[in-house]
């Protein structure tokens, strides 16, 4: 994880930084067109459902759990304050989770059903950490 | 400090930071070119004008990954990563969850860097062409979200793979051409600091 130093506080940064892609990457173009005779029905129904992938219903009482990987950019004191925020965690738990991720390469931060997992997954892209959702084997 | 976020007197759970004119054309800058990195939402019509809502409410995203590194970091596969098994089922509910949150995520991540653009324009100037920015709670969360997937594009685009490469960039010599990039890394992590810093609990 990343860490700050001090002496770089007052550094004036550059405008020649750019974080533009070097060549032309997929951008998502409209997507609605093909898809929109197909169903008019209420939301659930289109979100992902365990029981539309042919893995769910492996295993079904061995739980799923969420795993935040270790990766050099985010700040200790960030992940740190997302386990807190997002999780609801108390700042020693959330400190020993980001430890963990820091130092063990990985953390199970959360575990549950599947759509549960699936969630806190989603959360955690959200806040820019990198995790995964797995069984509990 | 100057230049750094503090707890926002006057603003419950809010913060404050003095900028300098260089400092919001480069951050301003970087928030648009996220912006242009996430791309258009699928409702988008051709010429990028106005959304249209059903149409993002009903279109599917990807069922692959992007390939441009940073934009692989900012939306990563939520099934399999280092140490997992990579076979065809993996494969299959990454691929699925995917189609139906990217899209999601995407627009979290425009919004969050659409706020700091609105945010830095609506400085009023004060003095030497610097401004003293206010965010209420929730531009910090997303503030923080922005500064965050920023320094992650950056980091990308710099090939941070690891914790011994991000020391390595504090000693680069003025020449090398990755400085100016470095640079604002540092920086921009100087700041998702301090603005932490104001909100953790």
């Amino acid at each position: 994880m990343g860490t700050v130093s001090d002496d770089t506080h007052r550094t004036t940064p550059s405008a020649a930084a750019s974080v533009r892609p070097p060549a032309a990457d997929r951008v998502p173009g409209p997507r609605g067109a093909h898809v929109a005779w197909l169903s008019v029905a209420p939301a659930e129904i289109t979100r992902p459902a365990s029981g539309e992938a042919p893995e769910a219903v492996s295993e079904p009482d061995v739980p799923w759990v969420t795993v935040v990987h270790n990766d050099p950019v985010n700040l200790m004191s960030y992940v740190t304050y997302v386990f807190q925020s997002y999780f609801g965690y108390p700042k020693e738990k959330a400190r020993k989770l980001m430890m963990d991720v820091h130092h063990k390469g990985r953390a199970v931060v959360s575990s549950g059903t599947r759509e549960e997992m699936e969630r806190d997954v989603q959360a955690m892209h959200g806040y820019g950490l990198w995790a995964t959702l797995q069984q509990d084997r | 400090m100057a230049g750094l976020f503090q707890p926002a007197a006057g603003v419950p759970g809010g913060a404050t930071v003095a900028l300098d004119e260089v400092e919001i054309s480069i951050l301003r800058s970087l928030a648009v070119q996220l912006l242009e990195l996430i791309g258009p939402g699928p409702g988008a019509d051709e010429t990028g004008g106005e959304q249209d809502p059903l149409a993002a409410l009903m279109a599917d995203g990807p069922t692959e990954p992007p390939s441009d590194p940073a934009l692989a970091r900012l939306f990563p596969d939520a099934y399999g990563g280092p140490g997992a098994e990579g076979d065809d089922r993996t494969r299959e509910a990454a691929a699925e969850f995917r189609r139906y949150t990217e899209n999601d995520l995407r627009a979290r991540k425009r919004e969050d860097g659409l706020a700091v653009v609105r945010g830095l324009d609506s400085l009023a100037p004060a003095g030497e062409g610097g401004a003293v920015l206010t965010l209420a709670p929730e531009q910090s969360r997303q503030w923080l979200g922005a500064l965050n997937d920023l320094r992650l594009a950056i980091g990308a685009r710099l090939e941070i793979t690891d914790d011994e490469d991000g020391d390595e960039l504090y000693a680069l010599p003025d020449g090398d051409p990755r400085k100016p990039m470095v640079m604002a890394y540092l920086w921009l992590g100087a700041l998702q600091e301090s603005l932490v810093e104001t909100l953790a609990p």
